[in-house]
């Protein structure tokens, strides 16, 4: 009899097997940020949600054509196709690859070679150098995280020089403070207001900040304004 | 007699020799096997080899497959640049279309298309009219994206009834006609 009840219980687990992933609901407007969603980034799959940052983003520049956005999230068919569809020119650098690669980020402490004055000045001048005030619009992600205080600095510095007065940055902060390692994405533009974010694995944060330490951050900047994600993302729109 | 010898001469050239032929005939069998495991993107048009080192300009009035090193120029008038997956190309490039799977640096105007493979590295600023990129491809640069609107036939001229009146400037005139050539 135990036997009996043993094999049905048996049969129950392993016949039924794990239950199938489920995929978040999408309104009409597209798709939405689920709280299953959110899960599906522990677990490493891409999800879609939507994004006030990258809606303001786009509201300031979808009336006008022939601007110049910058996207520091590397090439991708999305980005590129949704930016050059309003009209708009694209130039894309893959940011945080060409800083592993710059400063060598396979060693014991990966932010070393950021606190290197004559790497940072080489490093920029590779990936940022354009004239003052040529980009209209910059999507920057979670790209400075993950940067040493003196490179940091000198970014903001450098992204100052090359925005005109008026332009956007798109910038996400990690909410969580704390953490030792936070995870990376690759952004991809579903619509003017719809991410679709896919892991890059984790990866050791330079500095953590609150909003005091974001505004202190872009204290040359005009404004700076959050919008806080569920996925403990803040989204902050700075204006130049 | 001899006739019937001639016929098996003409017969056993025309099948492929086989392995143990070639052994015995002493050539070597990579010769055989590169010229079967030509890359896909060269058939029908020309190839520069892996193992080819070029520099200058290079022109091409057919399909054009790049599995070498390149520097200076390439311009295929009407026609597809293919950067293979050993090519490295220094050099700015004019095509119809360009499919990149090797490294490119330079910078590239692709009339048609441009194709960035998977493994693909490009460094250059891009103008065409379209563009594929897959995941996993470097890219750094600039992306322009010309757009070739096409020419709408002019409406056709209303009919004369009567006598014509003519009002307003010429430049008027052309305008309400719609202009071939709208200023920016």
């Amino acid at each position: 009899m135990t036997t009996l009840l043993l094999k049905e219980r048996l049969k129950k687990i392993f016949v039924g097997g794990p239950a199938a992933p489920e995929r978040p609901a999408a309104s009409p407007r597209g798709p939405i940020v689920s709280s299953r969603s959110v899960r599906a980034t522990e677990s490493g799959t891409s999800y879609s949600r939507h994004s006030h940052g990258l809606e303001q983003f786009f509201s300031h520049i979808q009336s006008d054509q022939n601007l110049w956005i910058l996207d520091l999230a590397g090439a991708s068919q999305a980005n590129v196709g949704f930016i050059t569809s309003l009209g708009h020119r694209l130039y894309s650098v893959d940011f945080l690859r060409t800083l592993d690669t710059t400063f060598d980020a396979t060693g014991d402490d990966p932010l070393a070679g950021q606190f290197d004055a004559r790497r940072i000045g080489r490093f920029l001048d590779e990936n940022l150098d354009f004239e003052d005030r040529f980009f209209d619009g910059a999507m920057v992600w979670d790209c400075l995280e993950f940067l040493a205080p003196p490179l940091l600095k000198e970014t903001i510095d450098r992204l100052h020089r090359i925005t005109k007065p008026g332009a956007n940055l798109l910038a996400f902060f990690h909410a969580e403070e704390k953490a030792v390692s936070i995870p990376s994405y690759n952004y991809r533009i579903g619509d003017a207001g719809t991410l679709l974010l896919t892991p890059r694995g984790p990866r050791r944060a330079a500095q953590h900040f609150n909003n005091r330490a974001i505004e202190k951050m872009f204290h040359q900047f005009r404004s700076v304004k959050f919008f806080l994600a569920r996925d403990h993302l803040r989204e902050v729109i700075i204006t130049r | 007699m001899w006739k019937r010898r001639e016929e098996d001469h003409s017969q056993r050239q025309a099948t492929p020799p086989t392995s143990a032929e070639l052994a015995r005939e002493g050539i070597p069998m990579s010769t055989i096997a590169a010229r079967n495991t030509e890359p896909e993107g060269a058939r029908g048009g020309a190839l520069i080899g892996k193992s080819v080192v070029m520099k200058g300009q290079v022109y091409s009035r057919e399909d054009l497959y790049i599995d070498g090193e390149v520097e200076g120029t390439v311009e295929l008038q009407e026609h597809r640049l293919t950067i293979g997956p050993n090519g490295k190309v220094q050099a700015g490039i004019k095509a119809r279309e360009v499919v990149v799977i090797g490294t490119v640096h330079g910078n590239i105007e692709a009339a048609d298309k441009i194709d960035i493979r998977k493994d693909a590295k490009l460094v250059g600023d891009i103008r065409t009219s379209r563009i594929v990129i897959e995941d996993g491809a470097y890219f750094k640069g600039s992306i322009d994206i010309s757009r070739t609107e096409v020419s709408k036939p002019a409406a056709p001229a209303p009919k004369p009834q009567g006598a014509a009146v003519t009002t307003g400037t010429p430049q008027q005139q052309t305008l309400a006609t719609g202009s071939a050539n709208p200023k920016p």
